[in-house]
């Protein structure tokens, strides 16, 4: 007989929350980060990495996560208590922000399947970075659903694989955050 | 003397060894002793302490003593305590007690030697990646890979280990970092460009909170280790603070001594084997100023029904313990000393007068009038909560420090033996790490030679480190170790009688030593008390005798230890007693821990 396990806390508004998070570039830094998310039981939707600085001293890791704003701030004290870590900015919760998802998309068929491929790409301005007579490799750039919807779109006409690169972002306006 | 050459004053312009550096380091750190076991990876380090005399090294018989062991000398003295271990079996060994110093905020600085740089990765002889596996259970952790960052990260290790909330931090040195040479001069005043623990609180925050207190109707202070780890001037302030409010006082396990056990403010500890008084004002308040404690399971027990009416302030130096489990109406990020400072000079400056609480003070007379920690002792078998009061009585004016193992014999420790002074009450809190109390007591034996040290000891428990019984027959250590025998893992068999209708499941102590024999071969003196008019002779005897002492005392097998909170419930949903036990919960309070 399978125990029922009675949730501790009534069902809550899951939030979707866009972290940044500057960090010294050392070595293990990543690790700490991921290692927290899957040992607190934390979601990572999306994580991007790279260092950002003249001298490559300092990292922006980019994190999309989604829990109740209770764990979100919870994530974020945890963060921040990391060693190495400069600062966490919730950019969902500062305001305006900008967010760019990079995919490369491969199609492949043949007669109008191809020239329909081409015709969506066109439409979302994603750009053919690759051609042979039976294929495309699109370069696409946006936010997350557009990107989404494109590779919903090649399905159906011959969708092969996706790289994706997962989410960079940044707070609008003149100042850093 | 040629070793003392190198470590001299003017030695930091020079050229030295990374075992040198590592060694002059930590001298500069005021570091007297160390607990440690030699292996491969850090003979490097063992050949310079050999060749120096300002730092003792304490040789313990397994890895895992050696951190309990610097644990205890931390808890009782308020410095770092400091582990030296070599690379692969040497560092996990000394996995759980890393693990057990971060959940319970322990300050200590744990070096193990690592296989050379060029091997790492090639699974060479005693590699494990210890950085890797230490990551989630240290407050922080550095490989070294150049001798030249030695000095300057171990004197970083030693700032991040005792500053902020207090925690272990593990430096691992390749053997080849050990043996290479570089310049070592010991760094001005040190400012980490990422870490800086806030210490002052808000002052806003502060003058709400006084405020808030000012109105109370109901108050009480719920106080932590947070409030020991911040020194002995925390405490102090604490007892000005209730005497101003005069607002009740209850305490975690790990804040006992923070606040005097005898005082009539004090309402004991509070949680899952909490007095009865100290939960129900919990549940009824209408004020609750949490000062460095974290809201932990054992004590809130269902969060649902966690004093559903109070309005709630939070202490912290860290912030991400603020609305972890419960949600709070003001958080005061700091050094709860510095905040209880300020809340003291406020109250006084405002000239504050506390609310009338005759009504608040007669309901918790009420409560008291249970006497949820009454026992019956009668017939001559020893029930262990006897045993535990008869030896506080013959000890007490001795202001003994007494560590514990876990289990049953801890919570009738916690409950039973009154703490009128912090720093002398160190337990596994957190991680529960059986095996604790004797490590940790030859650690606080070091750090305090003139004070009598006493772990009071399960037979299960003891023996999860009994080997560290000969380090303290090599350094001539007059510990005293106090079993309570039941010959059952007592809380195991506890939650089988609770929760699984007493199907006693592997919790029997089966095939015991003679305890008292294995002492006598380790050089201890044994003594075995088995009636209760043996008691009072035997705690005198072991009183008596100046060198260590092992007293093997067996009780009553079969008592529980209330009162209890059964997991799921609330504060107000206490056992008082055997009698209320179902022996049988549902299967979702199963679930819970």
């Amino acid at each position: 007989m399978a125990a029922k396990i009675k949730p501790l806390l009534v069902q809550e508004v899951v939030e979707r929350h866009t972290l940044s998070i500057l960090v010294d570039n050392e070595a293990g830094v990543l690790g700490r980060i991921t290692g927290l998310f899957s040992s607190r039981g934390y979601n990572i939707e999306s994580l991007t990495v790279a260092d950002i600085t003249e001298d490559e001293a300092v990292s922006r890791i980019t994190i999309v996560t989604s829990g109740p704003r209770r764990v979100i701030d919870q994530i974020r004290a945890q963060l921040d208590r990391l060693v190495p870590v400069h600062s966490v900015t919730d950019l969902s919760e500062l305001g305006p922000f900008v967010e760019r998802e990079l995919a490369l998309v491969k199609v492949a068929g043949t007669g109008e399947k191809r020239v329909e491929a081409l015709r969506l790409a066109d439409i979302f301005r994603a750009r053919p970075v690759d051609t042979s007579t039976q294929s495309f490799v699109f370069e696409i750039s946006g936010s997350t659903t557009k990107v989404d919807q494109f590779i919903e779109l090649m399905r159906e006409v011959g969708l092969v694989e996706v790289a994706r690169g997962g989410v960079v972002a940044l707070s609008r306006g003149a100042t850093a955050q | 003397m040629q070793g003392r050459e190198t470590m001299g004053r003017d030695g930091g312009s020079r050229e030295m060894s990374g075992a040198d550096i590592i060694v002059r380091a930590l001298v500069d750190l005021g570091v007297d002793t160390i607990f440690g076991y030699p292996g491969g990876a850090v003979l490097p380090i063992y050949d310079a302490l050999f060749r120096q005399k300002q730092i003792r090294h304490i040789l313990v018989r397994h890895e895992a003593g050696a951190v309990h062991a610097a644990e205890g000398y931390a808890r009782s003295t308020g410095k770092p305590g400091v582990v030296l271990v070599t690379s692969g079996p040497g560092a996990t060994n000394a996995v759980t007690g890393i693990a057990d110093a971060l959940l319970d905020s322990i300050p200590i600085v744990v070096l193990t030697g690592q296989v050379a740089t060029h091997l790492i990765g090639s699974d060479a002889f005693q590699e494990c990646d210890t950085v890797g596996i230490t990551r989630h259970c240290s407050k922080h952790n550095y490989l070294v890979k150049e001798t030249s960052r030695l000095g300057g990260t171990i004197h970083e290790a030693f700032h991040i280990a005792t500053t902020g909330r207090p925690g272990p931090v593990v430096v691992d040195i390749p053997k080849d970092v050990q043996v290479a040479t570089a310049r070592y001069e010991r760094p001005a005043r040190f400012e980490h460009k990422t870490y800086r623990p806030k210490v002052k609180g808000d002052l806003a925050a502060i003058e709400a909170a006084v405020e808030m207190l000012a109105v109370a109707e109901r108050p009480i202070l719920y106080v932590g280790g947070g409030v020991i780890n911040s020194g002995p001037g925390a405490s102090q302030l604490l007892r000005d603070l209730a005497r101003l409010t005069k607002a009740p006082v209850t305490s975690t396990l790990m804040g006992l001594g923070a606040f005097p056990a005898s005082d009539p403010q004090f309402l004991g500890m509070l949680g899952m084997h909490g007095t009865y008084e100290a939960n129900l004002a919990m549940n009824q308040c209408d004020l609750m100023l949490c000062l460095g404690a974290r809201f932990d399971d054992r004590v809130t027990g269902k969060l649902d029904g966690f004093s559903p009416h109070s309005r709630k302030i939070h202490v912290d130096i860290d912030p991400s313990s603020f609305n972890k489990t419960v949600r709070v109406d003001l958080a005061i990020e700091g050094d709860v000393g510095h905040v209880l400072e300020d809340m003291v000079k406020l109250w006084r400056a405002r000239g504050h007068q506390a609310q009338p609480q005759d009504d608040w003070w007669s309901r918790i007379k009420g409560w008291r009038a249970k006497q949820s920690l009454a026992f019956t002792q009668e017939g001559e078998k020893i029930q262990p909560q006897h045993a535990i009061r008869a030896l506080w009585e013959a000890t007490h004016k001795k202001n003994p420090i007494i560590t514990t193992e876990v289990g049953q014999h801890q919570m009738w420790a916690a409950q039973h033996f009154d703490f009128e002074q912090p720093n002398k009450w160190l337990t596994s809190g957190g991680l529960g790490t059986m095996g604790y109390g004797l490590p940790a007591a030859i650690g606080a034996q070091l750090g305090n030679p003139k004070s009598l040290v006493i772990d009071i000891a399960g037979e299960a428990s003891i023996q999860m480190n009994i080997q560290e019984l000969g380090t303290a027959t090599q350094y001539d250590l007059p510990v005293k170790v106090f079993v309570l025998n039941n010959e059952y893992m007592g809380m195991v068999r506890q939650w089988q009688d609770l929760t699984y209708e007493g199907r006693h499941s592997h919790s029997y102590s089966d095939s015991l030593p003679d305890f008292v024999k294995l002492a006598e071969a380790y050089g201890w003196k044994g003594i075995r008390i088995e009636t209760l008019d043996q008691l009072e002779q035997g705690i005198a005897d072991m009183l008596a005798h100046d060198g260590p002492v092992f007293v093997d005392c067996m009780v009553e097998r079969h008592a529980n230890c209330f009162p209890m909170i059964p997991s799921g419930a609330t504060h107000t949903e206490m056992l008082l007693g055997p009698d209320q036990v179902a022996g049988k919960v549902d299967k979702s309070a199963e679930a819970l821990v």
